[in-house]
């Protein structure tokens, strides 16, 4: 950054040691999780306190700097790349679980505290944070909450938002709005927090978050039944929801995930299935022996070639040790993995697989798919070699092709993962118009300048 | 505009591209690596690193220093490696980076008189310590009679440390090539490595009584080299080469079975990078090396899978005092061996072993790590410490004696009366 004046005002509000100006430091926030270019900033701050990030947005916002706010940088769809020559706001040093409380269930975080650490402390006190995103071992709550992010459980339990009970955030002046309340109920003003999650860094920045809390479920019970095809499989989804059961989770892999699963992790998967469903149940532990057994006598009705329930929780832990191994085992075959995450309501499953099929052998391309089944999220994963030009090529259109099929089956263009700038392009054909220049709007009025991650979900 | 030629860097970084590509810049690393859990800062985690020498392929920027200097900012413990979903093999990368940064930058001065002066020859390296553990005293303390450990008498250049002084004889000097007579049919080659031969000759003495209680011979060749870690970590192939070199002609893979270790980071940098960076080396050289790293072995291994264990002193009634373990990274996460000193570690019915919370977390050392950074080092230290001391141990155990030196620094600086022993000593105890 040429302006010395502006980098010492910075490191008085942050601490000179908080200030990262070197070619390399800066070069270390210049990316995240997404298959996208890398955007060098020109500053990185890691404010440690509540005055010091406001008074840090303020500082940008006057300047008219580009800002992006960055958790851990595990996003997928390049919402913490920054604009070339802007500023990051890394919020991992705003770590802290300010309260964990069991009579009225919720907790207040700021916005850097990890997703995993923080469902630990919660579940020591027997109580239960359901947002699980694959990331969550270092994923942080600010960029959850700021992505909406969602993870295994969604079918049963829901994704971020659900848990999002207020937002305490600065706008660009760096003054500080609250929205939500510590109470279940609260119609006290705009829904505030209601705009800001999922709002990837665009309208505002946040300092605290008020998260709901639940009880822990008493008993749970995991089983993986085996299909030949893809067909039943998604089949016995749509099956089991239509009885009324809503497990946690409801996970489905076709057969290259499922060999490739075997290939790398040896856990004893039938690798001439044509896709496995990953099931666990969970509740009263009367209710969930009552659900597993339905379950079970579902599957096998549906043509399941076998169903496997597992005993105790080493067999638990094999069940869901395949699934988590999904994404290695599928990233080590190829040196690019693109992970996409197109979503289409649930009884669309089998077509949509179907189409995944028929782009991969349009396009010849390896496509491996797992995912959410049970909430219609799925992960069609492409392996490829970003270095290889022609195949690039092949790789983008292909991925155009998956969100032309998931809106023509009337879904999303992402589920979990954000829009970013990856995805930006195909929000009118989602949505309208109208939508984007409404969205615009709310953004020039909050935002005049357009310093908040500028150029993210809306263009610019 | 740089004293760097940006084109010549790049090409030289880009041999390592093949193996940049498979990160995929998930992040998980950051759940693992204790550097990370102290700084907080990208550059420190290895999806950092790895997007710093892909920086300089793209041309991106042109700061080899900056970049080896966050390099060198590493434990080299793997854990990253270990957690790593899509499997980078983090750890050969930043050595080939750094022996190739170093190689188009030269050796730090300092560096250069202490690895090609000093290390590289290891019977000047040998004689030096040897005049170095007569004038110690001088500029050192006593600290902690327990852990024997001592501190500075002047601030310099040591500061607040704990260390375990030189022995006043080393291991080697005052051992005598055992009786190889081998009841078992076993016979192991001992490869003492520099700590336990300079700072820590009882463990030298313990794997002694060991392998003779379970009638295996020993050879065990004087004047032994150094293991080429400490010159390689720091980018200097050559003195590395040298010693991998040196070392081959003292042991010779035919005339043992095994190759046994106490050092949990000799044994990985034997059986792992002496054949890694072979490449200069001729093809007999070569062959010598594959076979010595197959039959280089922990102690702890050896005796468990191939000799077994002996459970001696059973009949012990007496009070028994609690003993936890600590996993050293280049054994568990390098080498995948952590159920085996442990099994010594029970053998010795004096005590009830009792595991710490995280075993296997890094302890903070990390060779040259320590001496660049003590600050970070030292925080991650107590970090272990504080695992040991909830415990209520009397002594901890590892199987690495550079995790013993920080260890028993940290231990020593907060007053914690706990022994820091090798698993090899609690075991050869209990066969007296």
């Amino acid at each position: 950054m040429a302006e010395n004046k502006l980098v010492n005002k910075f490191g008085e509000i942050l601490g000179k040691e908080n200030v990262f100006q070197d070619d390399a430091d800066r070069l270390a926030y210049s990316y995240d999780a997404a298959v996208l270019d890398s955007c060098l900033p020109s500053i990185v701050l890691r404010p440690t306190t509540s005055e010091a990030l406001g008074q840090a947005v303020r500082l940008c916002n006057e300047n008219a700097l580009p800002t992006t706010v960055r958790g851990s940088g595990t996003n997928l769809s390049g919402g913490t790349i920054p604009k070339p020559g802007g500023v990051v706001i890394v919020t991992t040093a705003l770590n802290e679980i300010l309260e964990i409380n069991e009579e009225d269930l919720y907790a207040v975080v700021q916005p850097g505290v990890i997703t995993a650490k923080f469902a630990a402390a919660v579940e020591a006190r027997g109580l239960f944070y359901p947002p699980d995103p694959g990331s969550q071992a270092v994923s942080t709550l600010g960029g959850n909450v700021a992505e909406n992010a969602g993870g295994l459980r969604g079918l049963r339990y829901g994704v971020t938002r659900d848990y999002v009970m207020g937002i305490e955030f600065f706008d660009v002046n760096g003054e500080l709005v609250k929205s939500g309340a510590r109470t279940v109920k609260c119609v006290t003003g705009y829904n505030l927090a209601g705009l800001l999650v999922g709002s990837e860094g665009t309208l505002g920045v946040f300092n605290k978050i008020i998260l709901k809390l639940i009880p822990m479920p008493a008993a749970s019970k995991a089983m993986m039944a085996v299909f030949s095809e893809v067909s039943k499989a998604s089949e016995t989804v749509s099956a089991i929801i239509a009885n009324r059961i809503v497990p946690v989770t409801l996970e489905l892999m076709d057969n290259f995930t499922i060999r490739a699963v075997e290939d790398y992790a040896h856990v004893g998967l039938p690798v001439d299935a044509g896709a496995l469903l990953l099931i666990e149940v969970d509740g009263h532990p009367a209710q969930v022996e009552d659900d597993a057994a339905k379950v079970e006598a579902l599957c096998r009705q549906m043509g399941a070639m076998r169903v496997r329930v597992a005993q105790d929780a080493q067999e638990r832990d094999k069940v869901w040790e395949a699934r988590r191994a999904a994404l290695s085992a599928l990233s080590r075959i190829k040196p690019t993995t693109v992970l996409e995450d197109a979503t289409v309501p649930r009884s669309k499953i089998p077509a949509m697989i179907r189409a995944i099929g028929e782009i991969s052998r349009k396009f010849d391309l390896t496509i491996g798919t797992f995912g959410h089944a049970g909430d219609g999220n799925l992960h069609p994963t492409i392996l490829t070699d970003r270095r290889n030009k022609e195949e690039w090529a092949r790789v983008e259109q292909a991925i155009d092709a998956i969100f032309e099929e998931a809106l023509a089956l009337g879904g999303t263009l992402s589920g979990e993962h954000g829009i970013g700038t990856a995805k930006s392009k195909y929000m009118e054909k989602e949505t309208s118009r109208a939508t984007i220049l409404y969205s615009r709007r709310i953004k020039a009025a909050l935002d005049p300048k357009n310093i908040l991650n500028p150029g993210k979900i809306i263009g610019e | 505009m740089s004293m760097y030629d940006m084109k010549k860097l790049a090409a030289l970084v880009k041999e390592l591209e093949d193996q940049l590509m498979v990160c995929m810049r998930c992040g998980m690393c950051q759940a693992v690596c204790p550097v990370f859990a102290e700084t907080g800062r990208e550059a420190d985690v290895a999806r950092g690193k790895l997007a710093l020498l892909e920086g300089l392929i793209q041309e991106m920027f042109n700061d080899p220093k900056g970049v080896n200097e966050r390099l060198s900012r590493c434990l080299l413990c793997g854990s990253c490696a270990a957690n790593c979903p899509s499997g980078v093999k983090v750890l050969d990368i930043f050595l080939k980076a750094r022996t190739i940064l170093v190689g188009y930058m030269g050796l730090h001065p300092a560096k250069r008189i202490v690895f090609r002066g000093m290390l590289a020859h290891p019977e000047l390296f040998n004689s030096l310590v040897k005049s170095a553990s007569r004038i110690q005293s001088f500029f050192v303390k006593p600290a902690d009679d327990l852990l024997g450990t001592s501190c500075a008498r002047f601030l310099f250049p040591l500061a607040e440390r704990h260390i375990k002084t030189f022995a006043p004889v080393s291991f080697l000097s005052r051992t005598r090539q055992p009786d190889t007579s081998a009841v078992s049919g076993l016979k192991v080659g001992f490869y003492v490595g520099c700590m336990i031969d300079k700072v820590y000759p009882d463990i030298g003495d313990a794997v002694l009584s060991a392998l003779k209680h379970s009638g295996v011979g020993v050879l065990l060749p004087d004047e032994q080299g150094c293991c080429g870690i400490p010159a390689l970590s720091s980018g200097d192939l050559k003195t590395f080469q040298k010693l991998v070199r040196y070392n081959l002609q003292r042991f010779s893979p035919g005339d043992f079975d095994y190759l046994v270790t106490a050092c949990a980071t000799c044994t990985s940098t034997i059986k792992k990078l002496w054949p890694m960076f072979a490449d200069e080396l001729s093809e007999v050289e070569k062959s010598k090396v594959r076979e010595l790293a197959e039959k280089t072995m922990d102690i702890s291994q050896f005796l468990v899978e191939k000799s077994g264990v002996v459970m001696p002193n059973s009949s012990y009634e007496g009070g028994k005092a609690i003993l936890t373990y600590h996993d050293p990274c280049h054994l568990k996460k390098s080498l995948g061996i952590a159920a085996q000193p442990r099994a010594l570690l029970c053998a010795n019915s004096r005590y009830v072993f009792k595991e710490m919370s995280e075993p296997d977390r890094c302890c903070g050392c990390g060779g040259s790590f320590n001496l660049q950074y003590y600050g970070i080092s030292a925080s991650i230290g107590k970090r272990k410490r504080d695992s040991i001391v909830q415990t209520g141990c009397s002594t901890v155990a590892t199987s690495c004696p550079a995790c013993m030196l920080q260890i028993s620094d940290m231990l020593s600086q907060a007053g914690e009366r706990i022994q820091v022993k090798h698993a090899i000593e609690i075991y050869a105890d209990s066969l007296e």
